[in-house]
């Protein structure tokens, strides 16, 4: 095993993880003013397609991470129950490719828009088209490895991905490294394009993320604050 | 009965000039910024007119205010808690920047650096937004003023509902009044109910409604669910803002800067004292046109003993209490009952009202070919005035007549009382009877919409913000107020997280070049 291997796969996640958190709670606390979701809605909105891009984009994307999470932190023990290996590496490539295509369709327009579109153009900034081109090309590599997984439907390469994320979470880094040593080139790159994602994400837009409003749902309508 | 106070504001509409002073004093206090430049925290419209943004009063196109449902229940226009939610990604009820207008700046510069040449130079518009050329503008932030576009346009006004409006387009029947907005710092505001973030809270002490600019996330679900479209996306730093009703100037006992600087003297600011526990039951009243009485239900005699010993269990301070009783907002809202809400049937319950604007034809009256009030004989009547008192019901009292003629007819009965009065030297009492207004009550009511003495337009009780300060020391060396940061700002043009310098423009840069330097 190289130790560019080990560095990548076994320490990188636990720099960019270290990076993230730190770097959200600096952000929180120093700098809540910049804490924000920064649609461009308000400056363009004619017609339905922003509406469409932007819908396709976020729906296709919340399923595509929360089937990371489900997928990846999933015991075999647990799944068993319910699955089969095969059955579930099936299962992720079909709904994953179904969303990924959705969210692709969404990303194309929302990046064309963001390039194209001169209001919003003059208001992005930098890190608003990085992340975005980001984002496509990590969309791209995860859809790519739907067709390389075809070349194995028996869902090994998919347990030894898993053992490498399990294993991460355990910050056990060196076994995790080496789990993922031998799978094909597209998932490392996959890998790690999105520890590189997690790195950057306090620096980006991506905080919206964070503040997801579900507790309007449990909120009454009015606030008022006393002094 | 939860007593709280509320800092009110009537706007005499009969004495607006329409000269924007309001607007253009606000706007260089709070919103001469990129990003805001757009907005208008207070903005003057001329009426009939479709308004700014666009149409704003069509809830139909919109979605602002609430609705009532079946059960008796209110919501917000725009949807239950679910699909404010499901819309998050896009907003379907969005206004476009150019509902309001496309900002745009000259190319002054020119007129300084063009050379020598056969035409004189001009200073042609820019964008503000994409600092690209425009080569037209076609809608701005007043641009329909004085009855500016033709009336096909104009007339899509709301407020024309059950008016026979064609023969208002003919010349000779023609009218128009102005209407100074700015938020109303309701007392069921949509905007707080729409938020998901929770950012946008009333003042207990106060009323006034404000957005945390910290904890705003921009979900831009408020400037949908705010009837009066007075919530604005601040295109540079993705937050919201809004009229703050200048509460560091009223917090100091002052009178808010749109007030301050009132050319007319049209703006009154006054304590209002109201049951809180019963704003739900009052905003969900079943019939529209009831909620303007209502709301005055709300409102608590400040002078009755049973409400000053509740209000101070309430922890209402006694300056607060005896704002109240002077409370100029409480006399024309409640006591005279010349102002009336806007929009009451958004169902937001507004603290920002307007006494309706008179519209005589004087020319008429003297030559003696229409109705006149009183003794003098010179006052024409209230079924003589331009203005169609159904427009005005339309917009000041969700259609229902009655309150408009009532405020309509004791301004004039005020008149040809002081005119008998002054003029002739006699005391006309029939026509206040037949308003129901004492001798003391249309004298003060002169005092103070004819003179409109300082001291009486603003009561405003200072806030005391030195009781919320523990240790004063600690405050020393504070940055004040600040663009959300706090004092963190920086001094630096690099930021680590990406955001833009608030104090800076990007898009058009206003470096002025001299040609000695």
């Amino acid at each position: 095993m190289s130790n560019l291997n080990t560095l990548l796969f076994g320490i990188y996640p636990y720099i960019a993880f270290a990076i993230c958190v730190v770097g959200c709670w600096i952000r929180f606390d120093r700098e809540p003013y910049t804490w924000k979701a920064h649609s461009s809605q308000a400056l363009r909105n004619k017609g339905k397609s922003f509406r469409i891009a932007s819908n396709l984009f976020h729906v296709g994307v919340i399923f595509i991470l929360l089937g990371h999470f489900v997928g990846l932190l999933t015991p075999e023990v647990i799944y068993h129950h319910f699955i089969s290996t095969a059955n579930k590496q099936l299962l992720a490539m079909v709904s994953g490719g179904f969303f990924g295509i959705l969210c692709l369709i969404g990303l194309l327009m929302l990046l064309h828009r963001r390039l194209t579109d001169d209001r919003v153009r003059a208001n992005s900034s930098k890190s608003d088209i990085f992340i975005l081109v980001l984002l496509l090309v990590q969309l791209i590599l995860g859809l790519m490895t739907i067709v390389v997984s075809t070349h194995h439907m028996d869902g090994s390469v998919m347990v030894q991905l898993a053992n490498w994320a399990q294993s991460i979470v355990l910050f056990q880094g060196f076994e995790a490294a080496a789990y993922i040593a031998n799978v094909h080139i597209i998932y490392k790159l996959h890998v790690f394009v999105g520890m590189t994602m997690i790195l950057v994400f306090p620096f980006t837009r991506l905080v919206h993320i964070i503040s997801a409003p579900v507790w309007y749902l449990g909120r009454r309508y009015q606030v008022v604050r006393q002094r | 009965m939860k007593i709280r106070a509320q800092v009110g504001m009537v706007l005499n509409l009969d004495k607006c000039i329409g000269c924007h002073t309001c607007s253009i004093t606000c706007k260089n206090v709070w919103t001469s910024r990129e990003g805001m430049e757009y907005a208008w925290f207070n903005n003057v419209e001329t009426k009939p007119g479709i308004g700014y943004p666009k149409e704003w009063e069509n809830q139909d196109k919109w979605k602002g205010g609430w609705v009532r449902k079946a059960n008796g229940k209110i919501q917000p226009k725009i949807g239950g808690k679910f699909r404010v939610l499901a819309n998050i990604f896009a907003n379907p009820d969005l206004p476009e920047i150019d509902d309001y207008y496309e900002p745009f700046d000259f190319d002054y510069q020119h007129l300084h650096t063009a050379k020598e040449s056969e035409h004189q130079p001009t200073a042609r518009p820019r964008s503000v937004l994409s600092g690209k050329r425009m080569e037209k503008i076609e809608w701005g932030p007043n641009w329909e003023e004085i009855l500016g576009t033709e009336f096909a346009k104009r007339s899509k006004d709301k407020n024309f509902e059950n008016v026979q409006k064609e023969i208002y387009g003919q010349y000779e029947n023609t009218f128009m009044m102005y209407l100074p907005r700015l938020c109303e710092h309701c007392l069921n505001p949509t905007c707080v109910a729409s938020c998901p973030s929770g950012a946008i809270y009333k003042r207990e002490e106060d009323g006034i409604v404000l957005i945390d600019q910290e904890k705003c996330r921009g979900w831009r679900m408020c400037i949908s669910g705010c009837p009066y479209k007075k919530i604005y996306y601040n295109w540079k730093t993705g937050k919201s803002e809004k009229c703050i009703f200048c509460y560091p100037r009223i917090e100091a006992g002052m009178p808010t800067v749109c007030s301050e600087t009132c050319v007319g003297r049209i703006r009154y600011l006054g304590v209002l004292l109201y049951d809180a526990d019963r704003i739900a039951e009052v905003a969900s009243t079943k019939s529209e046109t009831d909620l303007y009485e209502k709301q005055l239900e709300i409102f608590l005699d400040p002078f009755d003993p049973e409400v000053i010993k509740q209000a101070k269990k309430d922890g209402i301070a006694d300056s607060v209490l005896k704002a109240a009783q002077e409370s100029p907002v409480y006399k024309m809202a409640v006591d005279w009952k010349l102002a009336l809400p806007l929009h009451p049937e958004y169902r937001t319950l507004p603290m920002v009202w307007y006494v309706p604007s008179l519209s005589p034809i004087q020319s008429a009256a003297e030559a003696g070919h229409i109705g006149t009030v009183g003794k003098s004989g010179v006052i024409p009547d209230v079924e003589s005035l331009r203005i169609p008192v159904k427009y005005l019901a339309n917009m000041l009292t969700a259609g229902d007549e009655k309150p408009v003629i009532l405020a309509l007819k004791r301004l004039l009965a005020m008149r040809a009382y002081k005119r008998s009065q002054q003029v002739e030297g006699v005391e006309d009492l029939e026509v206040l009877e037949d308003v129901s207004l004492t001798k003391k009550q249309v004298e003060e009511m002169y005092r103070y919409l004819a003179i409109a003495n300082y001291e009486d337009r603003y009561v405003i009780p200072t806030g005391h913000r030195e009781l919320n300060i523990p240790e004063a020391y600690e405050e020393r060396n504070g940055c004040g107020f600040s663009f959300g940061n706090g004092c963190s700002s920086g001094s630096n043009d690099v930021n680590m997280f990406g955001a833009k310098k608030i104090t800076k423009r990007d898009i058009i840069k206003t470096v002025q070049i001299w040609e000695n330097d």
